[in-house]
């Protein structure tokens, strides 16, 4: 069994964005790219199965849609273990071109499972998976919190609203991962980091994918009130700021 | 031509989330000047099912087959691009939730539809149609255009109030095509949460994080959550500790929630705790340390001990629904 896990690039999580440009672009000058969490996890997970006796999952692969400039990233997934990686060589500017070349990687190979993070921690969006999933006609299965195979079955829990369900996959399918699936991310050793080198990242062109949406611009996001204190011995006003200020309890 | 609202119920009872759906698109309806029509899928009495026309909704598609018990993101598509497709949908509408994102991404490519996830206000122009969202995790907002001529978006959770429309309903019985494959998916069990307000769904929130020092100290926390009708969250350090479950870490690896009001108790305020609530209308902070970075996000904040202030904060709640 084949795992390929989609990853993608983003400003570390502590990034206090800017943009530049007329607001048109984000400023990155000074950010620290990072693989997105959920996709470290989503690795992670992969490369647990892979390590265990017996395990019968053969490879993973790690793949990603970005400018050269995105390598180090890549480099980090084999690092942390992957086995080898593609890159689709292009500035994909939505979600729908992401996906898009996405599926031509998939196709080009022979992957059982592929996994994508819940959402990417830039764009917010929740796409990329569910749009992969239909340009292969592959089933998916969002909000997964664990991921399990033995004996050929794949075995998955995901969250629904409201609940939780335990499912059997028929692979090949797109599991959208969500927390939960590993503990903490795997962090590279030095030695992964030495094997990373010579890893294979095979760079294809892009198919040309159409965008269907066009970003105008960014605003900063409204001011807050500033906050309003009261007195530790006296939480009772809190209560009642709640009832009859804010009008929320 | 028409607005599409997928709706959700529970049991048999819409979820609060379809009238807010459904007041999103009267509204937009307006603007586009068309109707609004909703799907409803699994068994809801009519009674309930025109509770929707309150919304505005002028139409219910119902969906009643057996084989959509199991959720199968790829058969719904079908179901649902199917509608659309019948009904010439203009614009689709959908929750921001887990539904919600399984299956508007898929529609979004079978029905070449632009998308615009976790909106939560209207566009601002339907002619280019240009609807801003949050992004960054809330540390920015983006305004974007959806190029296409059908569009789906994803709305926010309870960031939409509701908005009375009376109107005349009619309600139309629909059935699906067979599917030749079968199901890739069979669930093995499932485990649904009852009698706890779900956390997506709450409107108030009471969270705790490190600064509750042990999970034995959360008697009072969830007891506040009750007597307010609300649901009980935690920071991440928190769950990953076992503290509490899994499904109650908020923030940006958690769950992303817009509560008219969120308790942020001993929570120091990271920027990755933020991205998960900072949506919420208002942020109560409790905490010991006045300069924790909560304060700087929330509107109401007490300085104090957590563990002497919950205790007073319930016994409060309980004398103002006493008297
Ligand atoms: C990639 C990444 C993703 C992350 N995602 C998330 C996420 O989704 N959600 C999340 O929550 N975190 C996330 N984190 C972790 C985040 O950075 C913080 O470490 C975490 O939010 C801190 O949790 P806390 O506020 O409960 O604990 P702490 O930061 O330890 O804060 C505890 C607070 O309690 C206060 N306190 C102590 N004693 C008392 C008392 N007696 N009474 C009142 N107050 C008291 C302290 O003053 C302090 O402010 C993520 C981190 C990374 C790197």
């Amino acid at each position: 069994m084949n795992i390929l896990v989609c990853i993608s690039n983003v400003p570390d999580t502590t990034t206090k964005v800017k943009f530049a440009d007329d607001n048109k672009k984000l400023d990155i000058a000074g950010i620290q790219w990072v693989i997105n969490p959920w996709d470290e996890l989503s690795l992670t997970r992969a490369l647990e199965l892979k390590d265990v006796a017996s395990s019968e999952v053969a490879k993973v692969s790690v793949a990603h849609v970005g400018p050269a400039t995105s390598e180090p990233t890549i480099r980090k997934a084999l690092a942390i273990g992957a086995d080898d990686a593609y890159r689709v060589n292009t500035e994909a500017t939505d979600a729908m071109q992401v996906a898009a070349e996405l599926a031509e990687v998939v196709k080009s190979g022979s992957f059982d499972i592929i996994l994508c993070g819940i959402e990417s921690s830039d764009y917010n969006g929740a796409n990329v998976g569910g749009m992969l999933a239909e340009f292969l006609d592959y089933t998916s299965v969002s909000g997964i919190s664990a991921l399990n195979v033995s004996g050929g079955e794949i075995n998955v829990t995901r969250e629904i609203d409201g609940g939780k369900e335990q499912l059997v996959v028929k692979a090949p399918f797109v599991g959208i991962v969500q927390k939960g699936i590993a503990k903490e991310p795997r962090i590279a050793a030095m030695r992964g980091i030495m094997l990373a080198r010579k890893k294979p990242i095979q760079v294809s062109e892009p198919k040309q994918a159409e965008s269907a949406t066009a970003l105008l611009g960014f605003e900063a996001p409204p001011p807050r009130a500033a906050c309003k204190f009261i007195d530790a011995d006296n939480p009772k006003q809190l209560i009642s700021l709640l009832q009859n200020e804010a009008k929320v309890i | 031509m028409s607005i599409i609202v997928y709706t959700e119920n529970w049991d048999g009872k819409f979820k609060k989330l379809s009238f807010e759906l459904s007041s999103y698109a009267a509204k937009l309806a307006e603007m586009l000047n068309e109707e609004t029509i909703a799907i409803s899928i699994g068994r809801v009495e009519a009674e309930e099912l025109k509770k929707l026309a309150s919304y505005g909704i002028k139409k219910i598609i119902t969906v009643t087959d057996d084989r959509l018990q199991t959720f199968d993101s790829r058969t719904y598509t079908k179901v649902i691009s199917d509608i659309c497709a019948k009904e010439s949908a203009q614009v689709i509408i959908m929750a921001n939730n887990n539904s919600g994102k399984s299956l508007a991404p898929r529609l979004s490519v079978r029905l070449k539809a632009a998308i615009c996830s976790a909106a939560h206000e209207l566009p601002e122009s339907i002619s280019p149609f240009v609807i801003r969202k949050r992004v960054f995790s809330g540390g920015a907002l983006a305004r974007t255009e959806l190029k296409t001529d059908i569009k789906l978006i994803t709305l926010t959770q309870n960031s939409f109030d509701l908005c009375e429309s009376p109107v005349d309903v009619v309600i139309e019985a629909f059935t699906p095509e067979p599917e030749g494959a079968s199901p890739a998916i069979t669930i093995k069990e499932q485990e649904k949460q009852t009698g706890k307000v779900l956390l997506a769904d709450a409107e108030i929130v009471i969270s705790g994080g490190r600064g509750m020092k042990t999970p034995d100290n959360w008697g009072p926390l969830e007891e506040l959550a009750e007597l307010l009708d609300g649901a009980t969250a935690c920071s991440r350090p928190v769950s990953d500790e076992g503290w509490r479950p899994h499904e109650e870490h908020t923030g940006q690896t958690g769950k992303i929630i817009a509560p008219n009001v969120y308790f942020a108790i001993g929570i120091s305020g990271a920027t990755q705790h933020l991205a998960g609530i900072s949506s919420s209308k208002y942020i109560v902070a409790i905490n010991n340390d006045k300069d924790a970075p909560i304060f700087e996000a929330a509107q109401y904040g007490i300085v104090g001990d957590a563990a002497k202030i919950l205790p007073q904060l319930v016994e409060a709640v309980k004398e103002s629904k006493a008297s």
